[in-house]
């Protein structure tokens, strides 16, 4: 067990809270870069992938995890980054390095826009208008035919940046390291977020919208600048999925994948950002994994098993399994055993218990 | 003549609609938990009846296999409620929402492995038969949905105000502590509202499988419901009905009156005004949030 003594002020908002941290966090990004050395190019596509969905979970969790506002809709700003992305360089003519920061930024504007009409909105209120906006967004997609290409979609070109192409196929590593780039660099404006005043008047909203009122906070504009911040990031996970992905079209962003984002942060952790990872992990590997294990259960029996809708109902299973047996996620349970360790022999089963509410309702019949 | 006959036929779906949209409610009311299964549910209702009924399956007599199928919805209900969701409790709204959105995809899956992706359609007596009035030719099956989703809400409805058990599930879900103080079994309240609202999702999947095949998908009409509910107030019995008939009636005449590509997202549209202007609905119940 390490005690920090705090020094200084600075120690409470520091980007690392000690030296070792600093040292295995620095150790993890050396190996991220140098992995995709030794790996073939199929597992840097799976790595790439589990990259791209980890910035789409860290732009969710910003909203669900650090702010408390439930959304289902969150597959409507992939789509508005991936398309916003996409026209802005082949119809604008705009440079990917330009192209890619503005896209987020059409996203964060559209989820302004929404949060503003919906900031009286709680709860479940709120994730069924998000939810009815994913829907819209969708057809919206089909309807703008001109621009969008309707059903037939669109083909994401190879990003370009001076000179130096980046093509998922063509140069895996390179593409891989812009990934990485980008998610290092949400990775710490998503820390210097939480660090900030901004992320704790977050925290306060989540944890009690009339407490955060009582001690100054406009919950109001709080909500509204965590759309912004939570749907830009994820407008640009939807850039570099477009990419990631070739070509696409409206179902590439449907309600299922709203649900499937916000599922998979619930799996990884909600409120930390190593849950967008660990979520992503599952959700980026779980259909490979379930390929697998087929395969090698038909080699075994001499049968072929191929049963549709496998995937989703496995996904839903172990979420399940999840919310009722470590409702704190992956992450929870890593705290709890690196808990259990550091304490030896005084961890206690309760020291993560949490307190448990009964129901009053608001309404009035 | 064709208005009418629009009319009806949506009149027909937005009771379907708002079937379900009672399931929701009637959880919504006694645990303040929402079941974005409950389309699902009504999946398996259906899919239970039509198991019993088709002879490709079991081949019993349909006015055998309904009750049965209401009862092992209940049933279901029951046990959903008190193997899993008890452990829920005291958690928040939004886990129990994924929760049941996970439980869903379980459901589709497993209604797909048992009966098959392919529609099938529900060997009902009432299905494709016309009933005239004067000049008017309308389905027997529209008919019959429409009086079995009045009577059914009206039933609800006093069972919700008048019985005992009613009243004991108002107070359960208004403050469970004082509830249970009082003598009231939550737990139990707890679980027989979900084995009542499995009951009316498998009213709901009877009457959606007679007016046309039926696959494990069809469960995502759960969503659409959904909208319903929070149109007509989520809370409020007769609201969900309300609600359903809205979006009911609403699709038919989009669809015919403006450009296909539009019309499908009008219930949404109107949901998404609903929230923004009147939060909680046409018949709203929350009047103010407490601390």
């Amino acid at each position: 067990m390490r005690t920090v003594f705090k020094t200084t002020y600075d120690a409470d908002i520091n980007l690392f809270r000690h030296g070792a941290q600093a040292f295995w966090y620095l150790s993890l990004l050396a190996l991220m870069i140098v992995l995709p050395f030794f790996l073939s190019d199929f597992a840097i596509g799976e790595m790439t992938n589990v990259l791209i969905w980890a910035i789409a979970g860290m732009g969710l969790m910003i909203l669900v995890g650090q702010t408390g506002q439930a959304s289902l809709g969150h597959a409507a700003f992939l789509a508005i980054g991936c398309y916003a992305n996409v026209l802005l360089q082949e119809r604008l003519g705009l440079p990917f390095i330009l192209s890619l920061p503005l896209a987020g930024i059409i996203a964060g504007l559209s989820g302004v826009a929404l949060a503003i009409p919906t900031s009286k909105l709680h709860g479940i209120y709120l994730a069924i208008a998000t939810l009815a906006v994913s829907i819209l967004v969708d057809d919206l997609i089909v309807i703008a035919e001109p621009l969008t290409g309707g059903i037939n979609g669109l083909l994401a070109p190879t990003i370009d940046i001076f000179g130096i192409q980046f093509d998922r196929y063509g140069t895996p590593v390179r593409f891989y390291g812009l990934i990485l780039f980008v998610t290092v660099l949400v990775v710490l404006a998503y820390r210097n977020i939480q660090r900030s005043p901004l992320g704790r008047s977050f925290a306060a909203v989540r944890d009690s919208e009339i407490s955060a009122q009582a001690m100054g906070v406009n919950v109001a504009r709080t909500k509204a600048v965590a759309f912004g911040i939570s749907t830009a990031i994820t407008g640009l996970a939807g850039a570099l999925m477009g990419h990631f992905a070739g070509i696409f079209n409206n179902e590439t962003f449907t309600i299922i994948i709203s649900i499937q984002m916000l599922l998979m942060i619930v799996i990884g952790g909600l409120g930390s950002i190593h849950g967008a990872f660990f979520g992503a992990v599952v959700i980026a590997l779980l259909p490979q994994a379930i390929a697998r294990v087929r395969d090698g259960i038909g080699a075994l029996t001499g049968t072929s098993i191929a049963i549709p809708g496998m995937e989703s109902a496995v996904f839903g299973a172990i979420l399940i399994l999840f919310i009722l047996f470590e409702p704190m996620g992956i992450y929870g349970r890593w705290l709890k055993i690196r808990t259990y360790f550091e304490l030896f022999p005084f961890y206690r089963r309760d020291m993560f218990r949490r307190q448990r509410s009964y129901l009053k309702t608001e309404r009035m019949r | 003549m064709d208005v009418l006959q629009l009319f009806v036929s949506g009149l027909a779906n937005g009771c379907v609609y708002g079937l379900i949209a009672l399931g929701f409610v009637l959880i919504y009311k006694a645990t303040e938990a929402v079941n974005f299964a409950q389309g699902d549910f009504m999946m398996l209702g259906a899919f239970i009846t039509l198991g019993l009924t088709n002879d490709q399956f079991w081949g019993l007599p349909f006015w055998l296999s309904v009750p049965i199928a209401i009862a092992a919805m209940g049933l279901f209900g029951y046990l959903i409620e008190m193997i899993v969701l008890r452990r829920m409790f005291g958690q928040s709204q939004v886990a129990i929402v994924i929760l049941t959105i996970a439980m869903g995809f379980v459901l589709r899956f497993a209604a797909g492995l048992i009966w098959g992706n392919e529609p099938i359609a529900l060997e009902s007596p009432i299905a494709g038969k016309d009933v005239r009035f004067g000049g008017l030719v309308l389905g027997l099956d529209e008919i019959v949905v429409i009086a079995v989703t009045v009577i059914s809400t009206i039933l609800l409805y006093f069972f919700f105000n008048l019985t005992k058990l009613g009243v004991a599930m108002q107070a359960a879900s208004q403050n469970q502590l004082a509830a249970y103080y009082m003598g009231i079994p939550v737990k139990r309240v707890h679980s027989l509202i979900w084995a009542v609202a499995g009951m009316v999702a498998a009213v709901a999947g009877i009457l959606f499988a007679s007016k046309g095949s039926i696959d494990p998908s069809i469960g995502l009409l759960g969503i659409k419901a959904f909208a319903a509910a929070v149109i007509g107030g989520f809370g409020s019995l007769p609201g969900a009905l309300l609600g359903g008939i809205i979006v009911g009636l609403i699709e038919p005449f989009a669809s015919y009156y403006i450009a296909a590509g539009y019309s499908q997202i009008m219930p949404y549209l109107l949901l998404f005004l609903i929230l923004v202007f009147r939060p909680h609905g046409i018949l709203a119940q929350i009047h103010r949030k407490k601390v």
